[in-house]
């Protein structure tokens, strides 16, 4: 019973970080969506050299680790001359990173939309701009919903990362009330709990989200 | 009938380069592409006046769907020209060259040329109505409620007023088929394009596409159709083109050509289709 006590004692502490955890997550989801599809255009492209830059980029984002990026961010570019705060540091590392996955997403969903329909378009009228934005990404877009959920989830947790770089989301919130109580067993299981109350809503939401998107096909 | 050129083909050649990947054996001897370059057109020559609807046959491979390609530029020609209501499609004449059109331009003659594709091309994502309101919208400029003014009539010429909601995956090839016409048709195109319209479907849903093709060309709109159905394209058209490896072989009447072909690839395809 103690535990169970101890464990609960901790949780409004921890609840009071859940604000910036999900600042960080939708920040950068956002970042990264955006991020992520001009990045899958560029893949696409005709030209070479955009197509040569989106490689290189998904190709570092993708070979380093996110944990580095952060520090990367936060700690070697005030030595150029910028520094950014903590809490957009963090949206900007997973931002970054995250665009570098969700661009593959992106490429394949938009390959995956079969080309008649973008001859359809063209025959109709389309300019190739108009049939890829008003035909084929809003496809995509149903192709891609449950990969894009699923990384928002992972996301999620991996704004624990951020610790590292002074963000009070919810591991750092319990390293500081361990570092005072050293109820270590309890802290850090509350706040496995926390994770799991986000994330396991979160997967139920894409999936319902996904089943819906495809309910005319 | 009026006597004006609906459609001028001129000494159309096209050929394509494809890459294919090397088989095992060929890559492990140090091929990386292979590449082969197939002459589809060899020179098509062809004008077709206004209102009038053609039948192209031919066997597979003789060149008649991509010929049909080139008339709305999905595909590009190599050389010749192709004129639609007398302006070239994809191209601007520079110097006796042909150079690329700015895409706006060719989306706007597009516009004007309707195509009916073998495998539907319906947009998936919307509705029957949405399929036929959305190029309104998005090419005409039309308002939502002037696009489905003129979507819902076009939808009932084709028998499916009562499947305007119907996503395309809950139709019939056939219902799919005639949606897919009557989304052309709303565009008010002054030529239609059909690329073996009917080859796609089950034979009992053959005619139901048929009958409303024919409906068309009783309407006087300018026809070129690609089709393997025989006797479809005896009652409809104006006249029969038959090509063979790139080239028209032979061209007349239908009476004439059914009863009396004179070259023998039309001799072989209409034996064959009145056997099976």
């Amino acid at each position: 019973m103690d535990f169970i006590n101890g464990v609960l004692s901790v949780f409004p502490a921890l609840l009071g970080a859940t604000p910036v955890v999900l600042q960080l997550a939708v920040g950068a989801m956002i970042l990264a969506l955006v991020g992520g599809l001009v990045l899958a255009l560029a893949r696409l492209s005709g030209n070479r050299i955009v197509r040569g830059i989106a490689i290189v980029y998904v190709e570092v984002f993708r070979g380093t680790p996110l944990l580095v990026q952060l520090v990367y961010i936060y700690f070697v570019l005030p030595s150029i001359g910028i520094s950014i705060d903590p809490i957009p540091a963090g949206i900007l590392g997973l931002g970054l990173n995250y665009a570098a996955y969700l661009s593959e997403v992106f490429r394949t969903s938009i390959l995956s939309v079969e080309s008649g329909q973008t001859e359809a378009a063209l025959s109709l009228g389309y300019t190739p701009v108009k049939a890829l934005w008003r035909i084929v990404i809003p496809q995509s877009f149903t192709v891609s919903l449950g990969p894009l959920g699923n990384y928002f989830i992972a996301m999620v947790k991996d704004t624990a990362l951020t610790s590292v770089i002074a963000v009070m989301e919810i591991l750092k919130t319990a390293n500081s009330i361990n570092s005072q109580t050293f109820q270590t067993t309890e802290i850090y299981t509350a706040a496995a709990i926390l994770y799991l109350s986000i994330s396991l809503p979160l997967s139920r939401l894409v999936v319902i989200l996904e089943k819906k998107a495809r309910s005319h096909e | 009938m009026s006597n004006s050129v609906a459609i001028s083909i001129q000494d159309v050649h096209k050929t394509f380069h494809l890459s294919t990947s090397p088989s095992l054996w060929q890559r492990l001897r140090g091929t990386k592409k292979v590449h082969t370059a197939v002459e589809v057109l060899k020179g098509v020559d062809l004008d077709i006046v206004s209102g009038e609807t053609i039948v192209i046959l031919g066997s597979s491979g003789s060149g008649k769907s991509t010929l049909l390609r080139c008339i709305n530029r999905l595909e590009r020609i190599d050389a010749g020209r192709i004129w639609v209501n007398g302006e070239l499609v994809g191209f601007v004449e520079k110097n006796g060259d042909l150079v690329d059109e700015r895409p706006r331009a060719l989306a706007a003659k597009r516009a004007s040329i309707g195509m009916v594709f073998q495998h539907f091309n319906l947009f998936l994502n919307k509705t029957a109505l949405n399929n036929v309101v959305a190029p309104l919208c998005a090419v005409k400029h039309m308002t939502h409620d002037q696009a489905r003014e003129r979507a819902i009539p076009a939808l009932e010429m084709v028998g499916l007023g009562d499947k305007v909601d119907t996503y395309p995956s809950k139709l019939s090839g056939g219902q799919k088929q005639r949606v897919a016409i009557a989304r052309a048709l709303a565009m008010d195109p002054s030529v239609m394009l059909f690329d073996e319209p009917t080859s796609a479907l089950d034979p009992e849903l053959v005619g139901e596409v048929l009958a409303v093709i024919k409906k068309i060309a009783h309407s006087g709109t300018t026809m070129v159709i690609v089709t393997h159905e025989m006797q479809f394209a005896r009652e409809i058209a104006d006249r029969i083109v038959v090509m063979d490896e790139g080239v028209i072989v032979e061209s007349g009447d239908p009476e004439t050509l059914f009863t009396n072909p004179s070259h023998p690839k039309t001799k072989a395809l209409l034996s064959r289709s009145s056997n099976g």
